[in-house]
């Protein structure tokens, strides 16, 4: 199992930090999930993982988002099945967990394409292009907002403000957001985020 | 001595390719043979050089940018000369820093932002040494005699708030860190955050000393991984050297601090809701009383502040609350960190005393439009804010003087819009944020701002334009006396302010249909 985010172990750093320890980006950023493994998995495989997430995290106070992040760290997604899993550990009921899930907007219940694409739609980026640039998004793409593309390889989504405000409009894939993004450079991230899978097959 | 190289591992320094061009930097200085140490510091907030460099051979830091990639082999081949067309001068003498009063925000960019040496090389925690030797009501009073207001957006004094807790009786209090900053056009939060984490953390161990609490939690917004990591870091750090855990600095005292992060709800900002996400439920708004300060996370008493309210606490702790007090007009005390954002030459982080006027910092601190064409709308205080026009541009920046013309200062965020605006269409926008973010708990918000974006598509239309502008009027009225909290509250002050301001926008395609 990916270790998820959330359990960050006090006093332990990142293999391999030197003085210029602040390199997170310069590997090729690793899929935040393998979606290999989720087709590869069992139901019962999913169940097992989503018990020891549940698990390693029920204990804390209020652990209910905790959770959902640490699952939707390693799927991508909250599969359905989890939902039971998570309301029998908490004492809750599925009709309340899944009602925290879709409070968010963040969370999703389907399993999104490899790369997931935000664009921002706020003010600070509207007043620097973002309307043209999500005309142009969709169009390229031939996605609306939450879909994803015929080929899986990117879902898109809106995001409001990713405080890069002085220099957008923004677009965030994964860990890395992107500044003063226009229609040109969308086409060449695109590329890269397309060609990148090729590589990995 | 060799020489060392500052490139910023910030957002939005990295927005702009910062690690491609420290990597270059590694690389090239190697094949040249050059020794050099390569710091990752934070930004120093002048957004529109990013990715800037600095370099420091034993007499000073020197600022180079905005640096791409491929400019790197001329920089070092130049060995980081004056004559650099990029080379800026010395980074402290940099008119756009120099004009500035940095409080806060003083170590912004001049340290790696996770070494604690750094920090504490830098004055970080003394002003938490100084508070272990106080009593938890003089630490109460130094914040109240600060004049700190709260930066989340209210103003609320925040040493009153401390005090509300501190008072309360409870066997367990908590500090929350208000870490969602949701508005667009802000980043200070996030500067905090990314480029001076123990700051944060060395005030809300003040916090939980001043009032009693031993357990803290920052609420950050997914939206900042950066953010997420240096301060899970630095938490950590802060931890193996006795700063957080159960005995801090050998005082006997207790605190503990984690990071729990949102999930793309704006509302969770609103105090409240960010309570109710925090205890693991959907978020929504709570009616107030009771207050958070006496019945707050899992009922108990807890102070919600903002970042940068929190952030402000070590100086005042080191300075003594009169240095801070010295700052600003009037009830307004001290500075607040300006957030130049949107379409603007010169966008950045500008911390100010409070008291001088919009036009200084759009003007002379941005340099207008980043477009070149004329600035005509801006929005202060983020969705939520009014939009202002030209006109207002004397006012001063107080929070008086703002909610004078029906105005917010916020969280300081201001976002520059040039003459290509279409004003009804940021009117609409608002609207549809509302529908968006909504918690869903009161109709005037949940249904009205739903109602509004249809309004204003018929205006927009031509359809009945004067029937339909009396109905947004009334909706907008509707929507400000009958909202539980400010996001169905204060929606009607962008959508108000455009059509007061630019009614021609109004009015555009087609005449009544
Ligand atoms: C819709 C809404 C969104 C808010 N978002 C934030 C936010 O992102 N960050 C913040 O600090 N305060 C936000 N606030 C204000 C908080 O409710 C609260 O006043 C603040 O956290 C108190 O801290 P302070 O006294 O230090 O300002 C928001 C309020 C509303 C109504
Ligand atoms: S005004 Fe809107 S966001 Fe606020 S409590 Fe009511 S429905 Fe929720
Ligand atoms: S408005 Fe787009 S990053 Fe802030």
């Amino acid at each position: 199992m990916r270790a998820c985010r959330v359990v960050t172990t006090p006093g332990q750093e990142r293999p391999g930090l030197t003085h210029c320890k602040w390199r997170w980006f310069d590997a090729p950023p690793a899929p935040f999930y393998k979606v290999d493994t989720v087709m590869d998995e069992t139901q019962a495989g999913v169940l097992d993982t989503v018990e020891t997430i549940v698990t390693s995290l029920k204990h804390k106070p209020g652990a209910l988002l905790p959770i959902l992040h640490g699952i939707q760290d390693h799927f991508g997604y909250i599969p359905d099945v989890a939902i039971g899993v998570i309301a029998r550990h908490l004492r809750s009921t599925a009709a309340d967990v899944h009602g925290v899930v879709s409070f968010y907007h963040y969370f999703r219940s389907e399993q999104p394409g490899r790369h997931v694409v935000e664009l921002c739609r706020a003010e600070a980026c509207q007043a620097r292009g973002a309307r043209a640039l999500e005309s142009h998004a969709k169009a390229r793409l031939g996605v609306d907002y939450g879909q994803t593309t015929a080929d899986r390889s990117i879902t898109l989504k809106p995001v409001y403000c990713l405080g890069n405000c002085a220099t957008g409009p923004s677009v965030r894939v994964g860990e890395q957001i992107k500044g003063r993004m226009d229609p040109a450079r969308f086409d060449r991230l695109v590329d890269d985020l397309t060609t990148y899978k090729l590589e990995l097959n | 001595m060799s020489l060392r190289v500052f490139v910023p591992c910030e957002t939005t320094a990295l927005s702009l390719g910062a690690e491609d061009v420290a990597t270059l930097i590694s690389r090239e200085a190697a094949a040249r043979g050059l020794k050099i140490e390569l710091v990752r510091n934070g930004s120093r907030g002048l957004f529109w050089l990013e990715p800037l460099v600095e370099v420091d051979d034993g007499t000073g830091r020197r600022a180079f940018g905005p640096v791409e990639p491929g400019d790197v082999a001329s920089l070092l081949d130049s060995h980081f000369g004056d004559d650099h067309p990029l080379a800026l001068g010395p980074t402290d003498e940099l008119p756009w820093l120099k004009k500035q009063q940095r409080v806060t925000f003083a170590r912004l960019g001049v340290t790696d932002p996770v070494s604690l040496d750094d920090y504490r090389a830098t004055g970080g925690f003394d002003g938490l040494h100084h508070a272990l030797e106080l009593t938890p009501q003089q630490l109460v009073d130094r914040v109240k005699a600060s004049g700190l207001r709260g930066r989340g957006g209210a103003a609320f004094p925040t040493g009153i708030k401390w005090q509300t807790v501190l008072d309360a009786a409870g066997a367990q209090k908590y500090i929350v860190c208000n870490a969602d900053e949701g508005d667009s056009g802000t980043f200070a939060d996030r500067l905090v955050m990314e480029c001076d984490p123990y700051m944060l953390i060395e005030g809300m161990i003040i916090a939980g000393l001043a009032v009693g609490a031993t357990q803290g939690y920052i609420y950050l917004r997914e939206e900042y991984p950066l953010a997420h990591r240096h301060l899970d870091l630095a938490i950590a750090r802060a931890e193996a050297a006795g700063y957080l855990g159960n005995n801090i600095q050998n005082s006997g005292r207790a605190f503990a601090l984690e990071v729990r992060l949102g999930a793309g709800a704006y509302i969770c900002g609103e105090e409240t809701s960010l309570l109710e996400s925090l205890e693991g439920k959907r978020g929504m708004v709570r009616a107030k009383p009771p207050l958070p300060a006496i019945e707050g996370l899992f009922g108990l008493p807890t102070v919600v502040n903002n970042v940068l309210s929190l952030a402000a606490v070590p100086s005042i702790l080191r300075d003594g609350p009169e240095h801070y007090a010295g700052f600003g007009v009037e009830r307004s005390r001290g500075t607040l960190p300006f957030q130049l954002a949107g379409n603007i030459a010169q966008g950045g982080l500008v911390e100010l005393a409070f008291g001088h006027s919009l036009r200084e910092l759009i003007e002379d601190f941005g340099g207008g439009s980043a477009s070149g064409r004329p600035v005509r709308a801006v929005q202060v205080g983020g969705p939520l804010g009014a939009y202002l026009s030209p006109a207002q541009f004397d006012t001063a920046l107080d929070y008086e003087a703002f909610s004078a013309i029906g105005a917010v200062l916020g969280h300081g965020g201001v976002v520059v819009f040039d003459d290509s605006v279409d004003m009804a269409e940021q009117a609409r926008f608002s609207m549809e944020f509302c529908v968006e973010e909504s918690c869903g708990k009161c109709t005037p918000c949940r249904i009205g701002s739903t109602r509004g974006v249809e309004v204003i598509d018929r205006i927009m239309r031509g359809e009945n334009r004067d029937a339909n502008m009396a109905l947004l009027e009334d909706l907008c009225d509707t929507m400000i006396q009958g909202s539980l909290c400010a996001m169905g509250g204060m929606t009607p002050f962008p959508v108000k302010s455009a059509y007061t301001l630019f009614p021609e926008d109004f009015q555009r395609q087609g005449g009544e249909a």
